[in-house]
């Protein structure tokens, strides 16, 4: 709320001396809008307005027109410029440019949409040469009242945080490290390499998964312009685009990383054993003093306070005891690291669906179902059951199978998005079974999903390979027999819908293709950052398609799975490409930012705080001392809702201040003033 | 004189980011609908002061649309939360004012609903002829100028405006 008088019209003619240049754009404009009444209607009508020369061209943004505008700016001395034309997102730029290369400030040049809100989107000729008017005449007004701006310049600082280190992660920082500068790399569990590195293959080539990770966590670890924060977590982050000020809480490891050799004595000696259920997904067991797995980087161990005798009853202290370098200190504590970087990538991936939401799948109640996590675990080589593709109780091979795609996905129940990965994920792992095991398989899938290189062809080896696949939504999975061959198993009730008739398929172990879900945090974190979340809580890209790393906070950038369900050559390109966007802003060295930004006048001020709370970018700080509210401009990033919510008109927005739009009211609503008279003389 | 030959005249807030480009894809897409709307561009419809929706009716304007991204897609994360109180706090403060709640409507579009926000126009020109002329810019407030510039408070303010209507 403003304390501007609401005022009329009738304001002293004004001393600026304004162009009008109205464009044709072939027959674009010109097909609609009648040029010449505008331009002349202009010239005639809003010459007491100021202004003194209005033309019209058949493509003002050639640059035969863009020549007529600077020409008219030195030679009649031009102080302000409205062209109307198409909308400022496609040629704002081309013309501030030209005003610009004539010796005029930019920003007082201003655009009136007559092609995409007037000449394309109305047939009445009349009707739309009446409204260009109305917005050349709103443009007028607006322009009267813009001030000149300066692009504000904000250095950037080199280095760079990466916040997950799964696989986008690390191809992030690596590419960083490549070029020479700095990375911070943030990753919350002990070791960096996330969900890839719990997978036993990749599709579909079906490499190894750690026989390609494991490397490039080596790598990342070794290299000298990457920081390894993990066991971390970002706890604060100040700041913005160039000059981000970013606290990382170190959790306590209880070893000390200088002296630790890694050699895993602590490990075997703790006789504290418990259930792992993040890396080994609940199937396998670990030691409450620990590194997730055996290709862990760093190498260094933590020790689980929660879960430590040590720490819950006071004695123990075994693993003190045997390590050779003396190397655990129970005495440590959570330590906070504040780093200063100029950019920052997001790539903190996602969780897998719970599936227990599913009740009618029976995961967690019957004991063969299992998660695609744990069933990647029971493959995996180096897992709980060293590849053996064994039931519940580690023993049985399974000689039926049945893999139910889409659980949690393209479900209006739970997801209505596509995981994108698990069509291919389910054909991996019923190549598997078929290998390892020689079991029957069936897949139970609504569509096959197959489209990126290679996939398809993978689905056609699959189908060869003699895997069932029902196309047809599971109903429901149990351990109610109802014939003899159903006893002891468990019974997937399905439509098959190519067959057009209810099945019942009894099998010995269910694999649910489950969903994946932003983090389940993902909204704080997203808070944190200062960036937005879609509904379903994936992170926004700045444009889907034009701009995927990207995020409308500058400075801030995603890659992986935080933007949606991914697979690993997406998201490994998707690291790449953030690390290319960031590794560009570090070699311009300064960017400019427009100075759409919110400025106190600070003599206005009541400190009422009104603002303090609309800020969703922490821009605006409050002197207690002196009791008065000031806007950081490289924080700010125009949007004015703390200007409309001022009681005391003490802010002004730049590029759209309150004087600015109050006159593009009047000057839009000019015409309507006209017609008034008239229009009370048929009332009346 | 019938409603048929009123053209209601209608001011149109739109954020940078969502609406503006919804209606310059209504006209890439060469969607048709009502002229009667006139349109401002804002960075946000977090910028949308209430005065500027109360100077468009004291300047002639029959209806104000006010549009923006839709809860959840803002570009400045959760403005258009603010816009929504706002909007709704106005539209009590206009009935004070014996404007009806109808002349002022919100709209939600993104920037890739150029057909919603033509769909949208279209009704709300619909509602506003219906409702016929406001009348609020009438003749005589050109000569009350004066005694608006002495107002400041915000209540005298929308008193002060009140009184040519």
């Amino acid at each position: 709320m403003t304390s501007a008088p609401i005022k009329l019209f009738d304001e002293p003619p004004t001393d600026e001396r304004i162009g009008v240049y109205v464009c044709h754009c072939g027959s674009n404009i010109a097909g609609t809008v009648d040029v010449a009444e505008v331009r002349d209607w202009a010239s005639q009508r809003l010459a007491a307005r100021g202004v003194v020369v209005s033309r019209d061209y058949k493509f003002m943004c050639s640059s035969l027109g863009q020549e007529l505008i600077e020409r008219d700016i030195k030679e009649k001395g031009l102080t302000r410029v409205v062209v109307a034309a198409c909308s400022p997102h496609l040629h704002e730029a081309t013309f501030r440019g030209a005003c610009k290369r004539a010796g005029l400030n930019p920003y007082l040049c201003e655009l009136a949409s007559i092609r995409e809100h007037v000449s394309w989107v109305h047939t009445d000729k009349s009707a739309a040469t009446d409204k260009a008017k109305a917005v050349v005449s709103g443009a007028v007004e607006r322009v009267v009242k813009s001030t000149a701006l300066e692009p504000l310049h904000v250095p950037i600082h080199p280095a760079t945080l990466v916040v997950g280190g799964g696989i986008a992660g690390i191809q992030a920082a690596l590419e960083i490290a490549d070029a020479g500068f700095k990375v911070y790399l943030v990753e919350r569990e002990p070791s960096i390499g996330g969900h890839m590195s719990q997978f036993d293959k990749t599709f579909p080539t079906l490499d190894c998964a750690a026989c390609i990770l494991t490397p490039r966590m080596v790598q990342a670890g070794a290299d000298p312009d990457i920081e390894l924060l993990t066991w971390s977590e970002v706890v604060d982050v100040k700041g913005y685009v160039g000059n981000f000020v970013v606290t990382i809480k170190k959790k306590a490891r209880y070893v000390v990383t200088e002296l630790c050799t890694g050699c895993g004595v602590c490990e075997q000696k703790c006789p504290k054993k418990l259930v792992d259920d993040v890396y080994e997904a609940g199937l396998g067991y670990r030691k409450a003093v620990y590194t997730p797995f055996p290709q862990a980087v760093p190498k260094y161990p933590v020790i689980d306070r929660p879960n430590c005798t040590y720490f819950q009853k006071g004695t123990c202290r075994v693993c003190e005891k045997f390590c050779p370098p003396n190397a655990i200190d129970f005495t440590q504590t959570d330590e906070y690291q504040t780093v200063e970087v100029g950019n920052i990538i997001l790539a903190t991936g996602y969780d897998l669906f719970d599936p227990r939401r599913v009740t009618q799948y029976g995961y967690g109640r019957l004991a063969n179902v299992f998660t695609s996590l744990e069933f990647e675990r029971l493959t995996n080589a180096a897992g709980p059951t060293n590849g053996s593709i064994v039931m519940r109780d580690g023993k049985t091979v399974p000689k039926t199978v049945g893999i139910i795609h889409c659980v949690g996905s393209r479900d209006r129940n739970y997801n209505n998005y596509c995981s994108a990965i698990c069509c291919m994920q389910s054909l991996k792992f019923a190549h598997l079974v078929k290998e390892r095991t020689g079991a029957q398989v069936y897949n139970f899938y609504i569509d096959m999903r197959t489209t990126a290189k290679a996939y398809d062809e993978f689905y056609q080896r699959v189908l060869e390979e003699g895997t069932l696949f029902v196309r047809g939504r599971v109903a429901e999975v149990t351990d109610a027999a109802r014939e003899e061959n159903e006893e002891g198993k468990l019974v997937i009730q399905v439509e098959d819908t190519l067959a057009g008739r209810q099945r019942r398929i009894p099998v010995d172990m269910v694999v649910l293709s489950a969903a994946l879900e932003p983090r389940r945090d993902a909204k704080d974190v997203a808070k944190l950052f200062g960036i937005s979340c879609s509904a379903d809580g994936w992170y926004t890209e700045k444009h889907p398609k034009l701009d995927p790393v990207a995020t409308m906070t500058e400075g801030i950038y995603v890659a992986g799975c935080v933007t949606g369900p991914k697979d690993i050559p997406n998201t490994v390109t998707q690291g790449a490409a953030a690390a290319a966007r960031v590794l560009g802003k570090i070699q311009q060295r300064e960017i400019e930012i427009e100075p759409v930004r919110a400025t106190v006048d600070q003599t206005k001020c009541s400190g009422c705080r009104i603002c303090n709370n609309m800020c969703p970018f922490n821009a605006i700080i409050f002197h207690e001392d002196r009791m008065v509210t000031e806007v950081i401009p490289a924080l700010c990033q125009g949007c004015g809702t703390c200007v409309a919510a001022c009681p005391a008109g003490a802010i002004s927005g730049s590029g759209f201040s309150n004087e600015q739009i109050m006159s593009q009211i009047e000057g839009l609503l000019l015409l309507n003033l006209e017609k008034q008279p008239a229009r009370e003389a048929v009332m009346a | 004189m019938s409603d048929q030959h009123f053209e209601p005249v209608i001011i149109g807030f739109t954020c940078n980011w969502c609406s503006y480009r919804a209606a310059d894809l209504a006209g890439t897409a060469r969607v048709k609908y009502a002229p009667n709307v006139r349109l401002i561009r804002l960075m946000c419809s977090g910028r949308l002061d209430p005065t500027f929706v109360i100077k468009a009716f004291a300047s002639g304007a029959d209806g104000v649309l006010i549009t923006g991204c839709h809860p959840g897609e803002c570009h400045y994360i959760e403005q258009n939360y603010k816009a929504m109180r706002r909007y709704l706090l106005l539209r009590r403060v206009l009935t004070q004012m014996g404007i009806e709640p109808e002349r002022i409507k919100l709209v939600w579009a993104s920037a890739a609903e150029g057909v919603k926000l033509a769909g949208e126009i279209n009704a709300f020109v619909d509602d506003v002829r219906a409702l016929g002329p406001l009348h609020w810019m009438h003749e005589s407030a050109l000569h009350q100028e004066d005694e608006l510039h002495t107002t400041h408070s915000h209540a005298s303010e929308a008193m002060a405006v009140e009184v040519p209507a």
